[in-house]
């Protein structure tokens, strides 16, 4: 299924993997903040209703 | 469509409801065109004339080149609206793009070298492109640098946007420089493929579907990072009430 | 404005006022570069233009927190804006305070530079040239990047991170017009595109700088 790439093979794969894995990481980091501020924001908004 | 009804998406509160409803559409849309155009173009296209199986690169490089300077567009159109209207989301929306423009122009860079390497023997040539994009990248750091070093949210975005707006007629100015400055060197010889020159249509299709999987993959993740820092900025401002007791 | 100009220039004779470390760095880069890349003087006639480009380049980066820092301590760059005199000249004048300074002296001092760096003789003309054209850009630039780091403790590597993006373009020029007049080749097109941003960022930036300015004095 994999297609010949011949002599260029490690620069197609490497450019693929490198690109893919900044993508990934991009996403990952943005998933993780959102949900840890979304999660601190609930807690405040808690704390300020309980106070408020 | 009137237009005017998009402002009531500047209303953070609105913006964060209307975004709740539409971005699982645009992730999975994303990830559907960016699957389906990476796999076209990876396993069921031929290989090049001229540049060998190198040219299945296109199909990271280009989409992700455009999204580096589209990016930058969309911050300073919002940076402009921010200016005008001073509607908040603007101001965060090119916060929240700019990190993905800078990985955009990183993924651009890559791809460009680790191209250049077998086509040019070198891993990194000054070629115009390639150079400009590296000075895109420090814009875009400078940007994101000054955002994070500013406490108060207003300041803030009142001085990234003014940054935004300079940098834009810089990074052109740049552009410009650049192939003055380069241009005796490679002739004829970019390293990336021009959409004006034949790009056969069987290459051109699964490019069609990548950069349409790059753009709303963009689209997809600045909603995200856009509602997050809504969260933040209310945040801020909740803390900062609870401070003064 | 002549007042305000006059005061910047005896703050910048004064014993701190930090002129002369400008043309200090400057022959402390020159002194330096045989260092990094070899006595040879073949080698260091053909980048002598660059360097000297460089080194001025940054000898006017490091002096840029200078331009507000001193009046944002102690309060009047409040009382300046407050004054009746509009940002935008304040802005002016600051740039230009720091360009006769800074650049100006950078300027006069690059030939004997170009000695140290065997710069060949056509050279001195048109390196002299492209710097006194340059360095005004320079300086209104810095006053933008100083002006938008102004409140910031530490701010000067952000500072450069802002500024040396926005240099380039005049870089590229200033520097390849110094290059061609070594070879003897026609220096106009570089002369006048570098004429031409250093005309077009006097004439617009000091609105961007006025403007962040006020934003930071709220």
């Amino acid at each position: 299924m994999m297609p010949d790439l011949g002599k260029y093979a490690e620069a197609v794969l490497s450019s693929y993997a490198v690109s893919l894995a900044l993508l990934i990481v991009l996403v990952w980091l943005s998933l993780r903040r959102s949900a840890k501020v979304a999660k601190q924001l609930e807690d405040i908004e808690q704390k300020a209703r309980k106070n408020g | 469509m009137n237009l005017n009804a998009l402002w009531q998406y500047a209303n953070p509160k609105k913006f964060i409801q209307t975004t709740e409803k539409v971005l699982p559409l645009f992730s999975v849309l994303a990830v559907v065109c960016l699957v389906v155009g990476l796999i076209w173009g990876f396993f069921f296209t031929p290989e090049d004339y001229r540049q060998g199986s190198t040219v299945k690169i296109i199909y990271l490089h280009v989409p992700a080149a455009l999204m580096a300077i589209n990016v930058w567009l969309m911050m300073l159109v919002t940076s402009l609206i921010w200016i005008v209207r001073r509607h908040h989301v603007s101001a965060l929306a090119a916060r929240a793009a700019a990190p993905i423009g800078a990985v955009m122009t990183v993924i651009a860079l890559a791809t460009g070298a680790i191209w250049g390497q077998p086509m040019w023997g070198t891993w990194w040539a000054w070629d115009p492109r390639l150079t400009s994009f590296l000075i895109l990248f420090l814009f875009y750091l400078g940007y994101i640098a000054l955002w994070e070093a500013i406490e108060n949210d207003d300041t803030a975005a009142d001085l990234t946007s003014i940054l935004c707006l300079v940098g834009s007629v810089f990074a052109l100015l740049s552009r410009y420089a650049v192939n003055f400055w380069n241009q005796g060197l490679h002739q004829g010889a970019s390293l990336s493929l021009d959409k004006e020159e034949n790009v056969a249509d069987v290459f051109w299709y699964p490019l069609l579907v990548c950069i349409a999987g790059f753009v709303l993959f963009f689209i997809a993740l600045v909603l995200l990072r856009t509602r997050t820092e809504i969260r933040a900025r209310r945040m801020r401002a909740l803390l900062a009430r609870e401070r003064m007791g | 404005m002549i007042a305000l100009l006059t005061r910047d220039l005896k703050l910048a004779m004064r014993a701190g006022g930090g002129f002369g470390l400008g043309l200090a760095f400057f022959l402390i880069v020159v002194t330096l570069v045989p260092f990094g890349v070899g006595p040879q003087s073949d080698l260091l006639s053909k980048i002598a233009p660059g360097i000297l480009w460089l080194g001025a380049l940054l000898a006017c980066l490091l002096s840029l927190d200078r331009i507000f820092a001193l009046d944002w301590e102690d309060g009047s760059l409040d009382l300046l804006a407050t004054s009746p005199l509009p940002m935008e000249g304040i802005v002016t004048v600051k740039a230009l305070a720091h360009w006769l300074t800074t650049g100006l002296p950078l300027v006069l001092a690059a030939p004997l530079f170009g000695l140290l760096l065997s710069l060949p003789t056509p050279g001195y003309a048109p390196l002299v040239l492209s710097l006194l054209l340059g360095t005004p850009a320079l300086s209104v630039i810095g006053t933008f990047g100083a002006a938008l780091t102004v409140g910031l403790k530490r701010g000067g590597l952000l500072l450069s991170l802002l500024v040396l993006p926005l240099y380039v373009p005049t870089l590229i020029f200033g520097a390849e017009m110094a290059r061609r007049g070594v070879e003897g080749l026609d220096t106009t097109t570089p002369l006048l595109m570098l004429a031409g941003i250093t005309c077009g960022t006097i004439a617009l930036l000091p609105f961007a700088s006025a403007a962040v300015l006020k934003v930071n004095l709220r």
